[in-house]
């Protein structure tokens, strides 16, 4: 399943926040995720979509199913935002470290709690994370 | 954005969350429920979370609040229902909610408070 329109879906306020857990949550159960799993790929999207949100100045999430090549079902989100970027990328990964009134928990939490991930930044062009699990 | 209800039982106030919650609804609630702490000079709050799928890092930012903001007022927080998957998550988040108490579920909650029990009918003996 991939969201419709390519583009994925617009992260451009809190409820848009929601809607995402919410799609997240659909594409991990049908890929045969177990609970737990489920709620670490949906926790981990709900970090990455408030910092869209927050820090990127909104841009979009997109929610695919993928296949691995010894045929491993899996989810894999891309967020995307054309905002400030992140200067140091190091840092914005270093645990409790926070440019906002945050946990600094957002980035290194998501990167844990997902199998794969992956941050490209430019400052003044944006931010793109991708996260990947895949079912055990 | 919704709200979430919060409701009176003897000393203790009672918020169980129901929605999806979502950022706005969760700083919505802190002020309400300060503002009620103040106003019914409550001894107790009870969060519940038995319908929550998710705790992520702002959300168990909330609760870590909640709890500090009703000390200062003189009333202790439990959280209560929390589920297996979602504390499993929480603790590898890194989240360790840190001077939150909490309970198994409402009843323990109550218990943990000093709340009395409601009894239903006469003679109802509710364990030892």
């Amino acid at each position: 399943m991939t969201t419709p329109g390519g583009d994925g879906v617009p992260i451009a306020s809190n409820d848009d926040v929601v809607r995402v857990r919410q799609l997240v949550r659909a594409a991990a159960a049908a890929a045969g995720m177990s609970l737990v799993d489920q709620t670490k790929i949906v926790t981990a999207a709900s970090e990455l979509a408030r910092n869209t949100f927050v820090h990127g100045g909104g841009g979009s999430a997109r929610v695919e199913s993928v296949v691995n090549a010894r045929g491993r079902a899996g989810v894999r989100l891309v967020f995307t935002d054309s905002g400030g970027g992140i200067p140091d990328v190091a840092q914005a990964l270093t645990e409790g470290w926070t440019s906002g009134g945050g946990l600094g928990l957002g980035l290194p939490g998501a990167r844990r709690l997902a199998d794969e991930f992956e941050l490209e930044t430019e400052v003044g062009r944006g931010t793109t994370v991708t996260v990947t699990k895949w079912t055990r | 954005m919704e709200r979430v209800p919060i409701l009176k039982i003897g000393q203790v106030l009672l918020v169980s969350i129901q929605v999806d919650l979502q950022d706005q609804t969760v700083l919505a609630l802190q002020e309400d429920l300060a503002d009620r702490i103040v106003r019914t000079g409550a001894r107790g709050v009870i969060i519940d979370i038995t319908a929550v799928d998710i705790v992520d890092s702002f959300i168990g930012r909330m609760f870590a609040t909640i709890a500090s903001m009703s000390r200062l007022m003189d009333a202790e927080t439990v959280v209560v229902g929390m589920r297996p998957a979602v504390a499993i998550t929480l603790v590898e988040l890194g989240l360790s909610l840190g001077g939150v108490r909490t309970a198994l579920d409402l009843e323990k909650g109550m218990r943990l408070l000093g709340a009395p029990l409601p009894t239903i009918g006469s003679g109802a003996v509710d364990g030892p």
